[in-house]
């Protein structure tokens, strides 16, 4: 199964290289449109779901040693299964990078997504949002013994560290401090490394995926608590599936209204200090 | 068809590849010659360091040496090399990562010229007193580089190609435009494509072609 | 070189003395430049213990991250030599064909592979799966990066094979047309057997540099490669990002440096072989043409 899947790659590549190879690239054939259009529901009654979720995140989507994955998007992907009727055992995670978010679901790749996903109206053209979820905040992360960094004016001439692409970054220079030094990685632990050392005196993107970082690496870095803009976090899944977002809403309603939602907040965020707050009510 | 270009600085980006490849090719030379005069000399240690170094920094991917350059020297140890802000300090920094890359295939391209160096020629110059230094700097080495002329070439052009690693931290060359324009302009990948490509064949076939003519001017007859 | 070496003459007394001095300031250089190291390191706590330990008490970072990136990387690797290879030997004999309007559109396609960056042809080839086909988003990234290596070091390997076509013996061919062979049958039976010998040691190198470029599909496109595991770890094991650049570059070393003793072996063992027969490819000289796949 393995080989014959490395064969299908390499016959693939060899083609294509060999097209492009002889015109110089030429124009590809059309993207097929698979994957039906039948509701969560119904899918979730085969017994098994495809879940979407962040694998480098801690707190909130992260792979762990044993191979598995831990966080809270992680615990509300697992009771929303649940209350669809999937076992925790027969949910396939899969890693769902920022920008293919929309793409997964469009193509059929996964069956819903959990994985820090703000609603915005851009998005909502190509997908439905079902929550939110959860209400996150723009944040800066600052060395624990560091009080000279209190909002975002602050950050003038200081040295800020976010991601490529990321538009946390664009906000601060844009709207709180057109003079801070902005460095760029590709993944935020890179951000850490010179945070620790003082290389850079501030890292910025959402308060949740802050707070995980400030708990892993515990007395070392604390959250400023700036709340630069509303992060609603919501489940992304396929455009006009009306049936499955009545069906995450409940499930959702559920885990807040239970107290699970509570339990398993103040699990990943509370040990950095994050005050978790009342769940947000669900408008989608 | 070609309005979207306004919007995007395509030559600065380039401009910018440009110029990480002359001060990295400059850089490569003189570290690189510095290394093959090691790998040659009598001190048994010079030559263990330059045979150290130059199979580490080969066997190592040159995206983990630029990496490396921005976290460890730069982060943790501190080395800002008098730049001012982040996008100075990486620009310098991913300079400073291509030299020690490219300066291992210049010294074994010197390393292999010295070889061509008839054996004469240097017992010559020892015969009339010279020093390992004078030896190597007076009499093989100016030789030996008009042989290497034509592989320092394709060092000087897969150093070209490799500017666009500098992308990793940051630095706002050619390719880091390339991969934002293919987001913003997914229906027009082919063209952005093209006009990449076509960047990449001007800057690096006329070396080529200059180059090559030259190697074969200086080329010493024998 | 005869002994020690025709660039100086061998050390008496004086210039003994003088390379002792040499040694020790060389070594007084090399040990304050560590020293520096490693107090600034210290000194910012990335020589702690615990930055270091899991890689050493800790089985699950090799068995969950570390050994599946370098798994992904060789598969990458071994992908692309394996369909570089018959694309390589095909433009390489067609460079040399008789005819000008099949040398010309060969060279074309092989110089322009040659001069565009793997990375723009990796981010090209992503994108041209994402829009034209329906390869499903894990593969993704495995078509992209064997795609761009495929494309370039073809087009390396193709010259290569026609440097070692050209190092044979013009005999060689001479004999085989005498003999009545077809242009094809000297290519095919006698000329590319011999070629393919000659340039094993180079072909083995070249492997080095592809292992070495499937990073770039880390960094650019999300490839579960060896040098991406690097933000897994430290995102489990409280930001050790230093740490682990360290022990994923030794991995890279040690992988490649078998590599390319490898090749070395290769090239000996085939001189030895053919005793001055033929020619052998250098590693060297394809370690040059290589630094273009260094990439």
């Amino acid at each position: 199964m393995r080989f014959s899947r490395v064969l299908r790659v390499g016959a693939v590549v060899a083609a294509t290289s060999l097209a492009l190879a002889a015109c110089g690239g030429g124009n590809g054939g059309g993207g097929g449109d698979e994957g039906g259009n039948e509701s969560l529901v119904q899918r979730a009654e085969s017994g098994r779901l495809t879940v979407g979720i962040k694998i480098d995140q801690p707190g909130l989507g992260l792979q762990t040693p044993d191979g598995g994955y831990e966080g809270f998007d992680v615990d509300v992907a697992k009771y929303i299964a649940k209350e669809l009727g999937v076992e925790e055992g027969d949910i396939e995670f899969k890693e769902t990078p920022s920008a293919q978010r929309e793409n997964a679901i469009e193509k059929g790749d996964v069956d819903f997504i959990v994985a820090s996903y703000s609603i915005t109206d851009e998005r909502k053209q190509k997908v439905d949002f079902a929550g939110p979820y959860f209400l996150a905040h723009q944040d800066l992360l600052v060395r624990a013994d560091d009080n000279s960094i209190k909002g975002a004016e602050d950050l003038n001439g200081k040295k800020l560290c976010s991601v490529k692409g990321s538009t946390s970054a664009q906000n601060v220079k844009e709207d709180f401090a057109k003079d801070a030094d902005l460095q760029e990685y590709a993944g935020y632990s890179e951000c850490l490394t010179g945070l620790e050392s003082g290389a850079v005196d501030a890292l910025t993107t959402d308060d949740t995926i802050l707070a995980g970082y400030a708990a892993q690496n515990p007395g070392k870095f604390k959250l400023v608590g700036a709340n630069l803009s509303d992060e609603n976090y919501g489940v992304g899944l396929k455009k006009g599936d009306t049936e499955g977002r009545e069906a995450i809403n409940n499930a959702i309603k559920k885990m807040q209204d239970s107290g699970e939602w509570k339990k398993s907040a103040e699990k990943w965020f509370g040990p950095s200090g994050y005050q978790v707050g009342e769940p947000p009510a669900i408008e989608q | 068809m070609f309005d979207f270009l306004s919007e995007y600085d395509v030559l600065g980006a380039f401009w910018l590849t440009v110029q990480l490849t002359f001060f990295s090719a400059i850089g490569a030379l003189i570290w690189g010659t510095i290394l093959a005069g090691m790998r040659v000399s009598p001190v048994p240690l010079m030559r263990g360091f330059a045979t150290a170094y130059i199979n580490l920094m080969r066997n190592t991917p040159l995206t983990l040496i630029i990496l490396a350059c921005s976290l460890g020297l730069n982060q943790t140890l501190g080395m800002t090399l008098a730049g001012q802000n982040f996008e100075q300090q990486n620009y310098r920094l991913a300079i400073l990562g291509f030299i020690a890359y490219t300066a291992t295939f210049v010294c074994e391209s010197i390393r292999s010229g010295i070889n061509t160096v008839p054996v004469g020629q240097a017992e010559a110059a020892r015969a009339l007193g010279l020093g390992f230094t004078q030896v190597l700097g007076i009499v093989v080495l100016p030789q030996a580089f008009r042989s290497v002329i034509g592989p320092l070439t394709s060092v000087l052009i897969a150093l070209t190609k490799n500017t666009t690693i500098a992308s990793t931290i940051g630095v706002a060359e050619a390719s880091l435009l390339m991969s934002e324009m293919i987001e913003n302009e997914s229906d027009k990948i082919f063209l952005v494509f093209a006009i990449f490509a076509l960047g990449f064949v001007i800057l690096t076939l006329p070396t080529g072609l200059i180059l090559g003519w030259v190697a074969k001017k200086a080329a010493v007859k024998r | 070189m005869s002994a020690p070496s025709v660039l100086y003459d061998a050390p008496g007394p004086k210039a003994k003395a003088r390379n002792v001095g040499y040694t020790i300031a060389f070594l007084a250089v090399l040990a304050a430049v560590l020293w520096w190291v490693l107090a600034t390191m210290g000194e910012k706590g990335q020589l702690d213990w615990d930055k270091w330990s899991p890689f050493f008490t800790d089985a699950r970072v090799w068995t969950t991250f570390i050994l599946p990136g370098l798994q992904n990387t060789l598969i990458a690797a071994a992908l692309s030599i394996v369909i570089a290879l018959p694309i390589g030997a095909l433009f390489g004999i067609l460079r040399l064909s008789d005819h000008v309007f099949v040398r010309w559109p060969a060279a074309t396609i092989v110089e322009f592979f040659r001069a565009v960056p793997v990375l723009i042809l990796m981010f090209f080839a992503n994108e041209f799966y994402f829009n034209f086909t329906d390869v499903d988003s894990e593969q993704r990234p495995l078509y992209a990066v064997v795609t761009g290596l495929v494309l370039y070091n073809g087009s390396v390997l193709a010259e290569v094979v026609r440097a070692g076509i050209l190092s044979l013996p013009r005999g060689q061919t001479e004999a085989a047309q005498a003999l009545g062979l077809r242009k094809t049958q000297t290519m095919t039976n006698v000329l590319l057997p011999q070629a393919v010998t000659a340039m094993l040691p180079a072909i083995v190198s070249q492997i080095v540099v592809i292992v070495k470029d499937t990073a770039l599909g880390g960094a650019a496109l999300g490839f579960a490669e060896l040098l991406s595991r690097t933000r897994p770890i430290s995102n489990n094991y409280g930001a050790n990002t230093i740490a682990t650049l360290v022990i994923v570059a030794v991995v890279y070393i040690v992988v490649n440096f078998i590599i390319t003793s490898i090749a070395s072996w290769l090239e000996q063992w085939s001189r030895q072989r053919k005793k001055g027969a033929g020619a052998v490819v250098p590693v060297t000289a394809v370690d040059d043409q290589a630094t273009g796949p260094a990439v």
